[in-house]
């Protein structure tokens, strides 16, 4: 059956007009890059001038790419289980909405704003740096592979998260036990990106194509999955 | 063939829901009528929420099977049952940070409502809350959510229409505005299958009642269970008892037994009660009695319920 681009846009929008009203969720998009933009902006801060060519040898970018890791992995933990507990699952499941419409308008929902926050906190560092970093150290440090591989990773790591945060989201029944356990399933991830930041893994085209390659099949992986954990029965009785 | 409009809004065939070991409810077979008032009653756990449930094809049924608005119950065609009819579940489940407007244009989407704004108004106005668009949900009273949850409802102008304990928790002010909505849904010839516990509600506004307890127990109007559980009966109240009430009541024609009820009160039992009445009174003026009532005795729907469903008899038993 076709998917209803009416029913998909009409989650999307119910859902970020509840997320621009939820207090509890905006803190957790905010601080969680904050405090992955803290460390890398005290390290180019101090570096001084004749440091800069260390820089060419180092992924500090990277590093960054934590953020749309373990943002959308928190909101799309809440996506399923949050409605659960706000009884809003049963009335919703009540109408003619998929569950493919459904998964997806929920998706892109967690997906559009943790993406928005993964550029912005990015433009803000990349602003930090040209403004306020000593000499040569932003030439060194905003090569264009790393900015267009920040660009590239950033949608597809986010999609990956927000697969395994639906996926925890469905089975959970409590939301904050479905945050903690998506931000840990994540931390893998998070982990890959760290290993390259610091060196332990080579950045180079290959290692960067076969990450690519290997999130867009994860991510196909992820949508079949899932779709197919979100069972109407069971999300509303509890049991199958 | 059998046009749309005469097939009826629900069939339901020998349907069963087992959880694990614990039956939900078992073997269940009825029809409902278009543009019925159909009440579904039960105690906590005889399964009433879990057969709104599944005809609306959020669980799926262990054995039997079902049409719902003419289409053959079955997970594939759940979309299309699903487009054809609304529910309003015991809790509203509104989302709390949005407007009642907000609510509804989301729930306008996901029905594909044509002229979503026009119909939100619609609905707004027909359940009273067209001045109250722009508040939060999370503000609104019990009373008011309730309404808000049956506004929603209404959106897709469904076929079928299931209302479960749509009064629940609700002051009796509030519980009267929605018994006022739901007749206003027979009016427009909706049909509506209501699942209550409130036994008065269901005798106010439904027009066949099924008792459940796991296993449909009957089925039919309130006045027919009524007649099926319960013999008719006269109550005769005179100013003193009478010297030989036997003697008075055996050549009452139609009259097949009687009792008396204190010292000055008799139940007459009859099919007939009308063919009855006027010989009683008359008896009973020749015998010298000076009548101070005759009335017919009327069992209550929540007799008939508590005799169906077994408490009464668990009463005796303690």
């Amino acid at each position: 059956m076709r998917l209803s681009r009416r029913r998909v846009r009409g989650v999307v929008d119910k859902e970020l007009r509840d997320l621009r009203r939820n207090s509890n969720v905006v803190y957790t998009m905010l601080v969680l890059p904050l405090i992955f933009l803290v460390q890398p902006v005290v390290e180019v801060l101090t570096l001084s001038a004749h440091s800069a060519a260390v820089l060419r040898r180092e992924h500090t970018l990277t590093y960054l790419l934590a953020i749309p890791t373990l943002v959308p992995a928190a909101l799309a933990a809440y996506a399923i289980v949050g409605e659960r507990l706000q009884g809003t699952l049963e009335p919703l499941l009540s109408t003619p909405v998929q569950r493919r419409e459904l998964i997806l308008g929920k998706a892109l929902a967690v997906f559009l704003p943790s993406l928005a926050v993964a550029y912005v906190v990015f433009a803000l560092f990349v602003i930090i740096v040209e403004l306020f970093s000593a000499a040569g150290v932003a030439g060194a440090l905003l090569r264009t592979p790393y900015v267009l591989a920040q660009v590239i990773f950033t949608p597809l790591l986010a999609t990956w998260s927000i697969w395994l945060g639906m996926v925890i989201s469905a089975r959970f029944a409590d939301p904050r036990a479905a945050t903690q356990v998506a931000i840990l399933v994540s931390l893998p991830t998070v982990a890959i990106t760290s290993l390259i930041a610091f060196n332990v893994i080579p950045a180079n085209l290959r290692v960067a194509l076969g990450f690519g390659v290997g999130l867009l099949v994860l991510n196909r992986i992820g949508w079949r999955v899932a779709t197919a954990v979100f069972d109407r029965e069971r999300l509303i009785t509890g049991s199958r | 063939m059998t046009g749309a409009a005469e097939q009826p809004a629900l069939s339901v065939r020998s349907l069963s829901k087992r959880f694990g070991e614990r039956m939900a409810y078992e073997q269940i077979s009825f029809e409902v009528g278009r543009g019925e008032v159909f009440g579904f009653l039960g105690p906590n756990g005889a399964g009433k929420t879990t057969m709104v449930r599944t005809l609306g094809t959020l669980i799926a049924p262990s054995a039997g099977s079902a049409s719902v608005a003419g289409v053959p119950l079955s997970e594939a065609n759940g979309v299309e049952i699903r487009r054809r009819i609304a529910i309003m579940p015991e809790s509203p489940g509104l989302y709390q940070r949005l407007s009642v407007r907000d609510n509804l244009a989301c729930f306008a989407d996901l029905y594909e409502v044509p002229a979503p704004a026009r119909r939100i108004a619609e609905v707004l106005s027909m359940v009273g809350l067209a001045e109250r668009a722009a508040e939060l949900c999370g503000a609104l009273s019990k009373g008011l959510r309730q309404r808000v949850a049956l506004a929603r409802a209404l959106l897709s102008e469904p076929q079928v229409l299931f209302l479960d304990e749509p009064t629940s928790g609700l002051d009796p002010a509030a519980a009267r505005d929605v018994h006022e909505l739901i007749e206003g849904m027979r009016e427009r010839g909706v049909t509506v299958f209501l699942t209550t516990h409130r036994l008065e509600e269901a005798e106010r506004l439904c027009d066949r009642v099924a008792i459940l307890n796991t296993t449909l127990r009957s089925i039919g109007r309130p006045a027919e269970l009524r007649d099926q559980l319960f013999t008719r009966a006269l109550l005769v109240r005179t100013a003193s008892a009478l010297a030989d009430p036997a003697a008075v009541f055996a050549s009452l024609p139609a009259l097949e037994g009687w009792h008396a009820q204190g010292d000055s009160a008799y139940l007459l039992e009859a099919a007939d009660i009308s063919a009855l009445a006027p010989h009683a009174v008359r008896a009973l003026v020749a015998a010298g009695a000076d009548v101070l009532a005759v009335e017919e005795r009327r069992h209550s729907l929540e007799d008939v319920y508590l005799e169906l469903v077994g408490e009464r008899r668990e009463e005796a038993a303690r």
